[in-house]
């Protein structure tokens, strides 16, 4: 494998964000390489293990239904980060997420008909026929078609960034390191979620215990070269979308099957058989993103959820079985979990649980009263053998710590100017829009928007 | 090939559609996701059941996050396709040949098709050599091998073919919703094939126009980059060559039996005209899934059935060439050597029925029709 000296476009990255932005180059002329770290069977980053993307409509289409304006796009945004945005940036994602499925069908990707499916989210989010990978798949197979070079295994070692101009992509291939001089550099190369020390030096050892949902190539090396080389960063170090993922999950690349969707319908413990949050603050998918960092905080950063007979067929079957048994203390013992002390835990659960009719599909009025932590809705005694328990530690999707943009994708430097010729596109810049918690499908929507930017941006500059 | 363990083969399955029921991206693809969806657990009927859906188009294997190299291997095509041949034995009747799935190939096709021809060719030796090269050109076949000969010979040979397909199919039928935990529950039999017609039509349309060959309306893959059309095509003319052979040799039947006109039948009668159909149909059709399959990526199973395949094409192709010579040189003094070749090759075809590639048409055609009835009754 060689690659040339130079091109237009250097993308690098191989995701959804990469892709969007090489296509959008090649489509405008432009002589586009892309340089994907994983080998090939592995890549696609993050993507490969999406589903879906948000969109806002004003009337339904094939793949979404009803309608979801921008403005209420832009408010439940606001609700999950608590208003951390920035808002030009993200009603840009908005305005023109409503045209990214049509113009991701035009590279072979197909869609879910609105009417079908499992996950009740047709509304917002327009859903791949066979997920990510498979429209990682027809986007590499439209990049062949277009004339658009795909490197694989292939590392960025180093960026020569003088006053705000990157001169040089130093590239590790194998044995080779070979240079390349593009006049226009996009990075898409995702968060730093796999980078294990990285996340040591934000969480301590702490990190030691987070699962990576992910791919294990998203180590941010680029990220960092541009935040050394007086790139500006957007977010917190800390700062990830991270979900409660079962405990027995791979280190890496687990993607969807560990996530556990049964919190609402029990009682979440920490190692100590203490619960610590409100299992029933909200409907799930709203709640889905905030559980990560909650057992983040717990000792270990261990948690066990417990459920009992009533929550079987309610919820999502994960990959792995659950520890059953017929009393709460054995259930403990066989978690390693204080038989006492999660007995105690339960029976005061079970004499708060106000008198309500239980329905899973509203908010509704099942609740504890009296305890130091209530839960809100759907709360049930445990009561019904066989209970159940899954053991659950953070799972990391991606870190928001990331280049801060303008609207054109230009990284901005410390100063605020733009760097002329070098853009970002997906989770190395989501932290411009989104700061803490998630919403379903918007990393997918800002990869597409942005890298169509990066894509359209690189291609001007590069003239 | 050395053959798995059914309690590991079952219990492969079992963990590749546990990760499939969690993840559930494909869930539009193919009716097998959403059978799957249905069920909570996956014992061997239920494994069978949804292997026999699956048409191995491919498109789940490419668009799965956790196929191999991932730690989880999961290809659902190969690990179905496993599955679906085991089934093929486990239900076989008498379960005593069921090895002979394992024994299929185009060597054992040609073996069988030559040993009949040797016995046919002794016995119309002893019964005189004038009848094997017959002088007068009339293009009786009869004087070749009596009328009654042939009809007892075929009509045993497929009878007991029927008997044996039949017997695999209901053990097949009572397996899945008995011991599997089918929606449709264990309560009902067969009164709903009277009571409701519907999820036979849908059973029925799908496998004529060989829908789940097309997932989301666009032909399905070869290989990850590759999608053809040709792998639907070249199965409808298999099938509706056989469909036509088969009508052809009905209509002449009762030609013989009810009308008393005796063949040979002119070119332009109706026997003639739907076995020469039907015969380019089984040419043009084997022909060229025997090309495509070699052309198809090996990760998709292929290897697994490459004898019973390869014995069905060669069967079929080799009836269709030898009895298309038959037609064309019926005037010809070597008649009574092709009718041997064509009525071996026959034979040979008949008594594989069972124990061959042919199975997996009726298999899957009731796996549809049980997933029709699941569809109906989940989503009343």
């Amino acid at each position: 494998m060689t690659i040339p000296d130079t091109c237009d476009v250097a993308v690098l990255g191989g995701g959804n964000a990469a892709l969007s932005a090489a296509l959008t180059a090649r489509l405008a002329g432009r002589h586009v390489i892309v340089i994907e770290s994983a080998p090939r069977e592995f890549r696609g980053g993050n993507s490969r293990h999406t589903r879906n993307l948000r969109c806002m409509h004003d009337s339904p289409t094939d793949v979404l239904t009803d309608r979801y304006s921008e403005d209420e796009f832009f408010s439940d945004l606001l609700r999950v980060n608590g208003g951390e945005t920035d808002e030009a940036l993200a009603r840009l994602v908005i305005r023109r997420s409503a045209k990214c499925a049509e113009w991701m069908k035009r590279f072979g990707v197909r869609f879910q008909s609105a009417l079908r499916g499992t996950m009740h989210l047709a509304r917002t989010n327009a859903f791949f026929l066979g997920g990510g990978k498979a429209v990682m798949n027809s986007y590499y197979a439209a990049a062949a078609r277009l004339g658009i070079e795909v490197v694989y295994d292939t590392m960025v070692e180093g960026l020569d960034v003088i006053d705000g101009l990157c001169h040089g992509v130093r590239l590790r291939m194998g044995a080779m390191q070979p240079v390349l001089r593009p006049k226009t550099v996009v990075i898409a190369t995702g968060g730093f979620e796999s980078n294990l020390e990285w996340l040591k030096q934000a969480w301590g050892d702490a990190a030691d215990n987070f699962i990576v949902r992910g791919t294990p190539y998203n180590t941010g090396v680029p990220l960092k070269l541009m935040l050394d080389a007086g790139a500006q960063p957007v977010g917190d170090p800390r700062a990830c979308h991270a979900i409660a993922v079962d405990a027995r999950a791979p280190r890496f690349d687990g993607g969807i099957v560990t996530r556990l969707d049964c919190i609402p319908l029990g009682i979440v413990v920490n190692e100590r058989g203490e619960r610590f949050a409100d299992e029933g603050e909200d409907v799930w998918p709203k709640r889905y993103a905030s559980w990560g960092m909650l057992i983040a905080g717990q000792p270990n950063q261990t948690a066990f959820c417990i459920v009992d007979a009533k929550a079987s067929g309610r919820f999502m079957p994960s990959v792995f079985p659950p520890v059953a048994a017929n009393t709460i203390r054995s259930l403990a013992t066989t978690l390693s979990l204080p038989p006492d002390r999660l007995d105690a835990t339960v029976s005061a659960f079970n004499d708060a649980v106000r008198p309500g009719t239980f329905d899973l599909d509203s908010l509704d009025n099942c609740r504890t009263e009296g305890l130091p932590v209530n839960k809100s809705h759907w709360a049930q005694r445990i009561e019904t053998p066989p209970f159940w328990g899954y053991p659950l530690k953070p799972g990391i999707t991606f870190t928001y710590l990331g280049l801060r943009v303008n609207e054109h994708a230009n990284v901005l430097a410390s100063s605020g100017e733009p760097m002329r010729n070098v853009f970002a596109a997906g989770e190395v810049m989501a932290g411009n829009i989104l700061r803490k918690g998630y919403l379903a499908g918007i990393g997918m929507t800002i990869g597409t928007v942005f890298g169509r930017i990066a894509g359209e941006s690189a291609s001007h500059a590069a003239r | 090939m050395p053959r798995a363990d059914l309690a590991d083969l079952v219990e492969r399955g079992a963990q590749v559609m546990t990760v499939c029921n969690a993840c559930r991206y494909c869930e539009q693809y193919c009716p097998v996701f959403p059978a799957m969806e249905r069920r909570t657990s996956f014992a061997k009927a239920d494994l069978a059941y949804l292997a026999n859906l699956c048409h191995n188009c491919g498109e789940c294997l490419y668009a799965c996050q956790y196929a191999p190299p991932h730690e989880f291997g999961i290809n659902v095509p190969l690990t179905l396709a496993e599955i679906r041949v085991r089934s093929y034995e486990e239900y076989c009747w008498p379960r005593a040949l069921g090895g002979f799935f394992r024994r299929q190939g185009v060597r054992t096709a040609f073996l069988l098709a030559g040993a009949f021809a040797v016995v046919m060719w002794l016995l119309a030796s002893i019964a005189g050599r004038a009848r094997l090269w017959p002088t007068d050109r009339s293009a009786d076949f009869y004087a070749v091998i009596p009328h009654a000969v042939m009809v007892a010979a075929f009509g045993s040979v497929f009878v007991f073919s029927l008997i044996a397909i039949g017997t695999g199919l209901v053990r097949f039928w009572r397996d899945v919703n008995h011991n599997g935990r089918g929606a449709s529950g264990p309560a009902d039999g067969v009164r709903p094939f009277v009571r409701r017609a519907r999820p036979f039509g849908r059973a029925f349309h799908d496998a004529l126009t060989l829908r789940h060959l097309q997932p989301g309306s666009v032909d399905c893959v070869s290989s990850e980059e590759d999608r053809s059309l040709w792998r639907r095509w070249f199965h409808h003319f298999t099938l509706y060559g056989f469909l036509l052979c088969f009508a052809s040799t009905v209509v002449a039947a009762i030609y013989h039996t009810v009308f008393g006109w005796l063949a040979p039948y002119s070119y332009s009668s109706l026997p003639v005209i739907l076995g020469a159909l039907g015969g380019g149909g089984l040419i043009l059709g084997p022909a060229g899934l025997f090309l495509l399959r070699r052309e198809r990526d090996p990760a998709l199973g292929g290897g697994i059935l490459k004898g019973l395949d390869e014995s069905f094409i060669a069967l079929l192709f080799l009836t269709a060439v030898t009895g298309l010579a038959l037609l064309f040189l019926r005037h010809q003094s070597g008649m009574g050597v092709v009718l041997v070749i064509h009525l071996a090759f026959v034979l040979a075809l008949f008594v594989t029925l069972p124990y061959g590639k042919f199975v997996h048409s009726l298999y899957r055609l009731l796996a549809l029709l049980i997933d029709a009835r699941e569809e109906r009754s989940t989503s009343r």
